[in-house]
């Protein structure tokens, strides 16, 4: 009877043109609005490493300001001093951990056909790699011998390979920075995690540093802080060495714990850790270790703005108009043909196969409007990423996972639209409409 | 076949009671051709939606086909309206843009036939009426006789035992009439039985029987005289 039902609906939408026609640019606006700006919040709040994202851990202690909390209520600072970052990476308690920075520098390419430029670098433990699956095109990781003590290595983002050599397998050249001869040791494939998980403290939806180094060259080549840096007292003396070894804290951290066991045992580590340090003079505060995985680290740090979501719940009371406007049309129509209603009642139909029937043809209407729907989140997600540029363009586009959700959206909206004029239509008295024709 | 005993019904609003029939009661035989006919408002309009359980009654019983009626839900009444019985309107009431094949086509689906069934019935029954040639032709390109002949194979399709037929003639010209009334004495002869309402006592005449109703009651014609009847019909 489906195929039936569905055939009575394309006719029936054939014999109202105009009124199918409004019905389904109601439903297409609402489905844009709606998707546009869902869209935008589902890539937003994705989880950017679905397999392992309840494994991997942020790693928070606090050495902050013992009259000030780093943010109320109570919450500790979110990143690491150098100091900190560089002993718990060392320390291995984990099944892999990484200490992370962000800096940059001028590189001087070989060709004389391309001007220096300044290039973005993560500066990472080689656990980096592996415990964020970044996948490689050419080359390897480095050692672990050249986290400890660090060599002149790099590995180049796809992009900037492509930029230096063109493509090509660069493994085993240089590059020059700072005067100083980088060997490339690995190309990784595109890796764009959006959000950009592991640094939301310098944008969750900024693009992947050009290209990685050993945490450790920082303090070897003298690299500056390209990220944020808080301080609650000022570095003791001046230069390099004082302001690395400062209270300041410009370092992020992430460990990978297969189970809880493992997470309770890595926060035993942090608390024995932190009284260490307390036994040393530093961290004033009470101990206040946090341990965060990635969906709650970026619900921590707003990754979906307030704005975004306030934005969605327009959206749907929007849908919510267009549906009411839908619901006085599918009145409209179904009017008329309340002489057929009557007539197929009095020849054998019950009212649930009416009222099925009806159904049908609404969620028709819905899909069609599914289809219009999505041209316009297309049109409405090309704007918004025209209004707000580069920092919304990776969370500015759908999925099959979205597209699917379009059209179940404008399917379900519609038949619930339909629920009333479709029982409204079923409840004729078949007599008067059979005579009234 | 048909019994009804004592049917009342009333409509009401919030100011007014209507008694469309009072102590209906009418008994129709199987096979029987039964024209009835009365003055307008009389009740006979209501008497054939009640019979063919398109409305439902005040009090009394209905017993069709040995079966008390009086009490189903509306799967129960669909399914025996699908089965049991057939309806022709004076308006013929075919889906325009439904081409024939499609219209007779519409109790069938309810019927749960298979395609095969489904089209060997249309077929069959759009040959009776003489529109084979045009079951893919749509209604507006039809003649009224020839809609109504559409609206009668659509009747007929479901092979019911009973044929309830409200005012068949009442939009055709005379020689479109005959051809209808023609048939329905074809399709009664065949076993069928007709309950037919009308104004025109010359088509009531055809019929095996006549039942004159008059505010909301029967009474056979025979009771009334003819310039009576005639007289009250034209009022």
């Amino acid at each position: 009877m489906f195929t039936y039902y569905l055939r009575l609906a394309f006719k029936s939408i054939k014999r109202t043109p105009i009124l199918s026609a409004l019905m389904i640019s109601a439903i297409a606006l609402g489905i844009g609005a709606c998707m546009t700006t869902i869209s935008v919040n589902y890539m937003m709040s994705a989880d950017p490493i679905p397999h392992k994202s309840d494994q991997l851990y942020y790693v928070r202690v606090d050495s902050w300001d013992p009259y000030n909390a780093f943010d109320d209520p109570n919450i500790p600072p979110n990143q690491l001093t150098w100091t900190d970052a560089t002993n718990l990476t060392l320390a291995g308690k984990a099944f892999r951990q990484s200490a992370m920075a962000r800096s940059g520098g001028v590189l001087e390419p070989d060709n004389p056909d391309i001007k220096p430029f300044q290039a973005g670098i993560r500066l990472a433990y080689n656990d980096f790699f592996d415990m964020f699956d970044v996948p490689f095109l050419y080359g390897n990781p480095w050692t672990d011998e050249a986290d400890i003590n660090p060599e002149l290595v790099v590995v180049l983002t796809e992009q900037l390979n492509e930029r230096l050599f063109g493509g090509e397998n660069s493994v085993g050249r240089t590059i020059k920075m700072r005067s100083n001869d980088l060997t490339v040791i690995g190309i990784t494939k595109t890796w764009e995690p959006v959000p950009r998980f592991y640094d939301i403290t310098t944008g969750p939806f900024n693009d992947v540093s050009d290209m990685f180094m050993p945490y450790r060259l920082k303090q070897e080549l003298e690299l500056p802080n390209w990220g944020n840096n808080n301080c609650w007292k000022p570095s003791e003396g001046s230069g390099f060495m004082s302001r690395l070894l400062s209270e300041c804290i410009n370092n992020q951290m992430w460990v990978e714990l297969p189970n809880e066991q493992a997470r309770q045992d890595y926060m035993d580590f942090l608390d024995s850790y932190v009284n260490e340090q307390k036994a040393l003079g530093r961290f004033p505060r009470p101990l206040n270790n946090k341990l965060t995985d990635v969906m709650d680290w970026m619900k921590h740090e707003n990754v979906v703005p307030d704005d975004a979501e306030i934005m969605l719940w327009l959206s749907f009371l929007f849908l919510l108009v267009c549906l009411l406007n839908t619901i006085g049309l599918l009145m409209a129509k179904f009017a008329t043909k309340s002489s057929e209603i009557g007539l197929r009642r009095a020849v054998g139909a019950s009212k649930q196969a009416l009222f099925i029937q009806h159904l049908v043809e609404a969620g028709l209407i819905g899909f069609a409007g599914g289809i219009l729907g999505l041209g316009l989140s297309l049109l409405g997600l090309e704007g918004v990423e025209s209004l707000f540029g580069d920092f919304i363009s990776k969370v500015a586009h759908m999925d099959a996972t979205l597209v699917a959700m379009a059209f179940g959206l404008a399917v379900l909206s519609s038949v619930a639209a339909g629920l009333y004029p479709t029982w409204k239509a079923c409840n004729i008295a078949p007599a008067s409409q059979l005579k009234s024709q | 076949m048909l019994t009804m005993k004592d049917i009342k019904k009333v409509f009401r609003t919030d100011l007014v009671e209507t008694h469309a029939l009072r102590d209906f009661s009418l008994e129709v035989n199987e096979g029987e051709f039964v024209a009835v006919t009365g003055p307008s408002g009389s009740g006979k309009t209501t008497f054939l939606n009640i019979a063919g359980l398109l409305e439902t009654f005040t009090s009394g019983s209905y017993v069709l086909d040995g079966m008390d009626v009086s009490n189903l839900n509306d799967k129960q009444r669909s399914k025996i309206r699908n089965e049991k019985i057939g309806f022709i309107f004076q308006s013929f009431n075919l889906i325009p843009d439904l081409d024939l094949f499609d219209n007779v086509d519409v109790p069938l689906r309810y019927r749960g036939f298979n395609s095969a069934e489904r089209k060997k019935r249309i077929e069959e029954s759009l040959e009776m009426v003489g529109l084979a040639s045009r079951m893919k032709h749509l209604p507006a390109q039809l003649s009224g006789g020839q809609q109504q002949r559409v609206a009668i194979a659509r009747a007929l399709a479901g092979e019911p035992r009973f044929l309830l037929a409200d005012e068949p003639t009442g939009n055709l010209d005379t020689k479109m009439a005959h051809s209808v009334m023609d048939l329905l004495h074809e399709i009664n002869a065949n076993g069928t039985t007709i309950v037919m309402v009308t104004h025109d006592m010359h088509l009531a005449k055809q019929a095996g029987r006549n039942i004159f109703v008059r505010d909301g009651r029967v009474s056979e014609l025979h009771d009334v005289s003819q310039s009576e009847a005639t007289d009250a019909i034209s009022a």
